[in-house]
């Protein structure tokens, strides 16, 4: 039984049409898996659905009834609803006062907290989630936060869920029982859109799949009938020879950064090496203390003790800027957050590094900078009309690009990468790791830290693996597999 | 898809998409030159509504009765664009305006000395500012609200309220002279603004404010000092705010405690008319002397249409709560 179509839906921006007659079925209680490069128009037909956005033709047809827009309202009422990456969560409220915020369960004027809580521990016991409905949001970690953002939807009577790259966040534990309740929800006859990046639980999850470009359904499909080539090729509309570019073998002996006993920032007595041409990768849960690491290395929190010796010198770096100095760069997690800047052009994102190192009395050479960014957009091959583009207009493999190349301009000798592909389309990730593979081949070192257990294993010479803030684990290459990476990760 | 259907369909799209074209570059000139237009439309309604408006001498007077707002404007919208606020700088006009007044007849210092000393303390004052939203990271409201009531305080204490004039003759000459037919306190301004546009467009600390306003988190991770940003944009402000005071104490002629009272929120409209953002990261010099040209504009028009002091304020605070309406619309659409 059809329960969402959306009928010949185009939607028009000033400029570009982001989608060209959509025609997509959703059948009642599958998994539809919609995949797409940044930019196809995946977030725009989302949007259709939710009545953010309202399309300039065609019928969106619900459950029988036909509609030529939506309102947000409308389409909650007929039972559609999204999980966002970024939460719909009230920090300071418990599990249970969020998922009946706005419909609070009352006796007379006053909220009734304890039969709320009652009542979400009945959804959880459906749904068979371990969280006590008394904790406050902010004590959760992104995975569970997940759940109670599903669980609110369910709790809603949704019918069709709509995940927008649901596991990105998550770690491989955290996206287990995302599956597992993804499952769950099928098995009670919720039907789910999943929009994902990974290929993998695509094929794992989804009954059909729907494979979006350039603003228009390039195919449906039956998973079964399909693999993973096919769907890249259909999806980057070129064939992708593979997904870890080869490089040459370029590790020397010199080493670059030496760790001694670090300690600080939630870790303790790290002790490590990188050499020249290396990516050593880091490992680990989330919360295992990988970003903590890094923020010491670059200098955003203090240590308590341990040396770090970069280049046979001793380093102290108290700021991020002492860092740079040194010759360290760090891409990091947060793209939007701590990566760009949205309101500036592309040129000056490139140049916000180096800008006193290319100044005269205090005044930017801003011939030297043109240069510098023209080189930098055109070696990494920055989709944009100019350089005068604001970074907010890029999509999410172009702003990550702007941000290495913010830090190949500065010169570096050692890169710290966290989580430099997530949420980035299959073709932009291809191009980030040719380019990790130019840095090491011109002698620099890379410290990787990814969730992305292929990655990981795709792109380092060797693994450290951290839990609870210490190192429990090194593997050389030959060792390299997803079970002995879980294994030191998760053991208690 | 049928193959017919496709001719009609394309004309279509070249249609609208001519039309969004279109309707985006309008929406576009009007944010862009929107306070511009708005200025040209209250000249042209005064013009046409008061004969005396459009008389050059009328226009050099508005100029001159803007200069010290735009004077101080430069370092407010550092401040803004920092994604901060200054509500001292109307207090520190005032204390600026009371110390100069009192080291010249009092302690019977030269001018030279006493406007010196004067800036360093304004610059003292704002770099205190920074200091403590920088380390204390307090939120810039509350530690500048605070400044304002400690400086009005202590301009009180060193004047005992009372006024404090007799000053030498060469004094005046900041506030009252002119070079040509234009008032020295206009080219002031002008050298300030200049300035202020020069540090924005071309330092690369001027940058670094757009950065620390945009995204504080992601200047630091680029290797920007933000601590030192904040000191510097603070330590202007009241450096600027110093200026004002000066050229005001130069005009008057006589030290007031009031001489600055409410200056912060004067400027604090203007620079937002002019689209300066109050929550950080954008906005341009140029716009912000526009929107101190509209708020003189519609003073002294309102004045020689003989509209009564109160109704001005009644319009004034109406005039802000658009702009800053306008402002969050605008980001409001973005998200």
């Amino acid at each position: 039984m059809l329960l969402l179509q959306l009928k010949n839906i185009t939607k028009r921006y000033p400029g570009v049409v982001a989608l060209k007659g959509v025609n997509l079925d959703v059948v009642k209680g599958e998994v539809h898996a919609l995949v797409g490069e940044n930019g196809a128009g995946k977030s725009t037909l989302i949007k259709v659905c939710t009545g953010a956005v309202v399309p300039n033709e065609g019928q969106i047809v619900i459950q029988g009834r036909e509609f030529s827009c939506l309102t947000p309202k409308l389409s909650a009422q007929m039972g559609i609803a999204v999980i966002y990456q970024e939460f719909n969560l009230v920090d300071g409220l418990s599990v249970a006062e969020n998922i009946f915020l706005g419909r609070a369960i009352r006796k007379g004027i006053v909220i009734d907290r304890k039969a709320m809580a009652k009542e979400a521990a009945r959804i959880f016991r459906q749904l068979d989630i371990d969280i006590d409905p008394n904790e406050l949001v902010a004590n959760l970690t992104v995975g569970y936060q997940q759940l109670v953002e599903i669980a609110k939807a369910v709790s809603q009577n949704a019918q069709i869920l709509i995940m927008d790259e649901p596991s990105a966040p998550l770690t491989q534990v955290e996206a287990e029982s995302l599956y597992a309740m993804i499952e769950k929800l099928k098995a009670s006859g919720v039907t789910i859109v999943y929009i994902s990046h990974r290929m993998k639980e695509v094929f794992r999850l989804s009954d059909r799949i729907t494979v979006m470009r350039d603003g228009q359904i390039i195919e449906t499909m039956n998973t079964a009938d399909t693999n993973l080539d096919n769907l890249v090729k259909l999806m980057v509309g070129r064939e992708l020879t593979e997904t870890y570019p080869p490089r040459k073998p370029c590790v020397s002996d010199d080493v670059l950064l030496e760790v001694q006993n670090l300690s600080g920032n939630g870790v303790h007595d790290i002790n490590l090496q990188i050499r020249k041409g290396e990516v050593l990768g880091l490992a680990g849960l989330m919360g295992a203390g990988r970003t903590q690491l890094a923020e010491l290395l670059f200098g955003v929190k203090p240590k308590t003790k341990g040396r770090v010796v970069l280049n046979g010198n001793e380093i102290h770096p108290r700021l991020p800027k002492e860092a740079i100095e040194c010759g360290i760069a760090l891409v990091p997690e947060d793209r939007k957050r701590q990566g760009v800047l949205l309101e500036l052009d592309v040129k000056g994102n490139i140049s916000m590094a180096i800008l006193e190192r290319i100044s005269r009395f205090l005044t930017v050479n801003k011939k030297e900078e043109q240069r510098i960014a023209e080189y930098h957009r055109e070696s990494l091959r920055i989709k944009t009309p100019t350089l005068e583009q604001k970074v907010k207009n890029l999509s999410g493999g172009n702003q990550q690009k702007v941000i290495i190349a913010k830090w190949l301009a500065s010169e570096p000798t050692l890169v710290i990468f966290d989580e430099p592909t997530r949420g980035i389309d299959v073709g932009a990730k291809s191009e980030i790791y040719t380019l990790l593979n130019r840095l090491v081949e011109s002698g620099k070192a890379v410290l990787m830290i990814s969730s992305e257990m292929e990655e990981v294993m795709g792109m380092s010479d060797r693994i450290l693996v951290l839990r609870d803030g210490r190192i429990v684990g090194e593997l050389e290459r030959k060792e390299f597999s997803q079970e002995a990476i879980m294994g030191l990760a998760s053991q208690s | 898809m049928p193959r017919r259907a496709e001719g009609t369909r394309k004309e279509t799209v070249k249609y609208s998409t001519l039309r969004n074209t279109l309707g985006s570059v309008a929406a576009s000139i009007g944010k862009q030159y929107g306070i511009h237009i708005v200025l040209l439309t209250l000249v042209l309604f005064f013009s046409f509504a008061s004969e005396d408006f459009f008389a050059s001498s009328n226009l050099l007077n508005v100029a001159r009765q803007v200069s010290m707002m735009g004077i101080a404007a430069v370092g407010f919208s550092f401040v803004l664009l920092l994604g901060g606020i200054d509500l001292s700088i109307g207090s520190l006009v005032s204390l600026v305006n009371i110390v100069t007044a009192w080291l010249m007849v009092n302690a019977g210092w030269s001018p030279v000395p006493a406007v010196i000393l004067a800036l360093v303390l304004s610059a003292a004052v704002g770099f205190s500012n920074g200091w403590i939203i920088a380390n204390l990271q307090m939120p810039p409201i509350i530690v500048t609200l605070a400044m304002m009531i400690i400086i009005e305080g202590v301009a009180y204490l060193i004047c005992r309220g009372l006024p404090i004039f007799g000053f030498p003759k060469s004094f005046s000459v900041i506030g009252q002279g002119y070079v040509g037919p234009v008032p020295i306190p206009v080219i002031i301004m002008a050298v300030i603004m200049g300035l202020g546009m020069f540090i924005l467009k071309n330092t690369y600390f001027g940058r670094y404010f757009y950065a620390v306003g945009g995204n504080e988190e992601a200047a630091e991770l680029s290797g920007i000092d933000v601590k030192r940003v904040k000191y510097l944009v603070y330590t202007l402000s009241g450096f600027f705010a110093g200026i004002a005071g000066i050229v005001i104490l130069s005009r008057t002629n006589s030290g007031q405690v009031l001489s600055g009272k409410g200056l912060e929120f004067d400027v604090l409209t203007a620079c937002v008319l002019g689209g300066v953002s109050v929550s950080g990261g954008v906005g341009k010099i140029s716009n912000v002397l526009a929107g101190i040209l509209v708020l003189g504009v519609l003073s002294n028009g309102l004045v020689l249409l003989d509209v009564s002091q109160f109704v001005q304020m009644v319009i004034k605070g109406a005039v802000l709560l658009a702009a800053v309406a306008l402002d969050c619309l605008q980001h409001r659409k973005k998200t």
